[in-house]
């Protein structure tokens, strides 16, 4: 039992440091807006949706255990359905975030009433075969979609009736900003407490947990089901941060991207995940400007140096530092407990 | 009518090609547990290297051929060499690895060839057509046929017969008892990926002549190659032969047939097949 009592204590004292990194996200954010800069404004507000996708793509890879490319069907979900109710005329940011969030849920629980079955290679394979149908429909759904040239001209949202429309760069930033630090921080508390240590259980020892009468398969539907959800707010900023759309936004390329973004930044780590998604773009979109045409040469030795570099992602860094630190204290340094991420031992 | 027995030709030449590249995938994946999204990458570097080193001549499409196949290997080689520091670290530290050097190769080859999609130049023999059982059919397409039909025999006898393919078809089954004959099992792994690196150059060279290559051919030749081993039962060379004749035929004559819906056959039909097998798949670990 003490395995498990440990286990409990962990997790309890993990939920507690989480909050710093969304402090340290907002104070960056605040950073960021007050600086006199429009391109600087526009570039991050622009790798928010992609980023609030990898907490998402964390969510179902991290915690259930599921590595995903799937949840760009979602995300697509959100994101058309944003960009047909501004064509239409509505305009409420807030009609568009709920709107997308359920529309998102609802796409990532009929993909997961099949995929929540299977682990592993096949649930991998099986989501790309969800994120290859979710660029094929994009293409060719030209009534919703308007084929591959895709939408342009979305009107931007308004926060309320008879505001003025979101169009300033440094507004457009806090608004996304807002919306992706609070959506993230929902999913952090959601993820805490007994829920972590349910999915622990799930990851370390399916049949054990399984065993103990947890109906395994159900809660890692409502996890893929929340997850969908929050990629489909994604979708709903990429709408309102970038104003247009085509189905390369939504296809294989991003699915991969934001999949290994979130490796990067640490798949447990909710916070890594988007500060992975932001160093992706941060390669991909600013430091190629410098080298035109080589931004596949930049991420690919991004990713490269990263495996390497960064074993268990970004967020495991601070970790292995400690680590060598004591280790070059003195060899009578006791070792640190390994994190009790099983429950098989209870005796 | 004439069309549909073309195509299906085309697609048997095309899936046999795409086993070729595949068979390479698959064992590594059994073997070594190497998923390597690199593979597209390496079939794309032998398909530029066969259009520009292919000038008409028998002499310079033979070396073409064979430069691919070494480029490949020596892919392979990279990509061993590479993955023995990331044992024991899962498969999404693999696919960070390999789609990294996916993204660099993939670069790389775009400055080097440009963005031009490119078209070997055959020697006049296999540019014309021929009447078989009355049908016209191009020649360069029989020929690749031909190549592709006997690399598959080879590759079969080299598999089952000879002591180096024995080894590894136990390593896909059990390292433990490869370890136990004195063989490290590393060292299968790493000849492994080496071997296929060098089919996936081989199968990229030949299949310039149908399709050509282009910026985008690494993608869809990963994509293709995934599924088949997948649908084919991760780690199983004859599975991964009837899955890629498979996937050759539906991508051929579905796209002839019914146009409107090809796009989703090949996703729907590989997803078809992962939900209805009920055999667990090798390596499906949870």
């Amino acid at each position: 039992m003490r395995a498990f009592t440990q286990a409990v204590a962990v997790a309890r004292l993990r939920s507690l440091p989480m909050v710093a990194p969304l402090v340290v996200a907002a104070l960056a954010i605040i950073v960021v807006a007050v600086a006199a800069d429009p391109y600087l404004h526009t570039t991050v507000a622009r790798m928010l949706p992609f980023a609030l996708l990898a907490v998402s793509v964390a969510v179902v890879t991290g915690h259930a255990g599921l590595p995903t490319l799937g949840q760009v069907a979602p995300y697509a979900a959100g994101a058309y359905l944003t960009a047909r109710l501004a064509l239409t005329g509505i305009d409420l940011a807030i009609v568009h975030l709920l709107c997308a969030a359920v529309v998102g849920a609802v796409v990532a629980g009929l993909a997961g009433a099949v995929l929540v079955r299977h682990r592993g290679t096949v649930f991998l394979m099986l989501s790309l075969a969800v994120a290859e149908l979710t660029a094929i429909t994009a293409g060719q759904w030209r009534a919703v979609s308007g084929g591959t040239d895709g939408l342009a001209g979305i009107p931007a949202p308004r926060l309320l009736p008879g505001l003025p429309p979101l169009l300033g760069d440094r507004t457009v930033l806090l608004y996304a900003a807002t919306i992706t630090i609070a959506a993230t921080a929902v999913a952090v508390w959601l993820l805490r407490g007994d829920r972590r240590m349910l999915l622990t259980a799930t990851r370390a020892n399916e049949d054990r947990a399984r065993a103990s009468g947890h109906p395994v398969n159900a809660h890692l539907w409502m996890v893929h089901c929340a997850a969908g959800a929050m990629a489909g707010i994604a979708g709903t900023l990429l709408i309102h941060t970038h104003r247009w759309i085509t189905p390369a936004d939504v296809g294989f390329g991003t699915a991969a991207l934001v999949l290994l973004a979130a490796v990067i930044g640490g798949a447990r780590s909710l916070g890594g995940a988007a500060v992975g998604a932001v160093i992706v773009l941060g390669v991909r979109d600013v430091v190629a400007v410098e080298v035109p045409g080589h931004a596949p040469l930049l991420v690919g030795a991004l990713f490269v140096i990263g495996v390497y570099a960064l074993p268990g992602g970004l967020t495991a860094l601070p970790a292995r530092l400690r680590r060598r630190h004591r280790r070059h204290a003195g060899p009578h340094a006791a070792a640190p407990p390994t994190a009790a991420t099983s429950v098989r031992s209870t005796s | 009518m004439n069309t549909l027995v073309i195509t299906t030709v085309d697609g048997i030449a095309y899936g046999l090609l795409l086993a070729i590249a595949a068979a390479g995938l698959t064992v590594a994946f059994g073997a070594g547990g190497v998923l390597n999204l690199a593979h597209g990458t390496f079939i794309a570097a032998g398909g530029y290297i066969a259009a520009a080193w292919t000038a008409g001549t028998w002499g310079s499409l033979a070396t073409a051929i064979l430069l691919a196949t070494l480029a490949g290997a020596a892919g392979g080689g990279v990509l061993a060499a590479a993955t023995a520091g990331l044992r024991g670290r899962g498969h999404l530290d693999q696919a960070l690895l390999t789609f990294g050097i996916a993204l660099v190769g993939g670069d790389v080859l775009t400055a080097v060839f440009g963005s031009d999609v490119l078209r070997p130049r055959m020697p006049a023999a296999l540019e014309g057509t021929v009447a078989v059982a009355g049908y016209r059919y191009p020649v360069d397409r029989l020929a690749v046929l031909a190549v592709a039909v006997l690399v598959a025999v080879v590759g079969y006898v080299v598999l089952h017969r000879s002591r180096a393919g024995r080894l590894v078809r136990a390593t896909v089954d059990d390292r433990a008892m490869v370890a136990g004959v004195g063989v490290n099992p590393r060292t299968v792994d790493a000849a492994v990926l080496v071997a296929s690196g060098a089919l996936a150059g081989l199968a990229g060279a030949l299949t310039t002549p149908i399709l050509g290559v282009g910026p985008g051919t690494a993608d869809t030749a990963l994509l293709l190659s995934l599924i088949i081993v997948v649908c084919g039962g991760l780690g199983s060379v004859p599975g991964a032969v009837a899955a890629a004749i498979g996937v050759g035929v539906v991508q051929t004559v579905g796209v002839v047939t019914i146009p409107a819906l090809a796009p989703y056959l090949l996703i729907t039909a590989m997803a078809v097949v992962l939900l209805v097998r009920r055999r667990p798949v090798p390596g499906q670990v949870t």
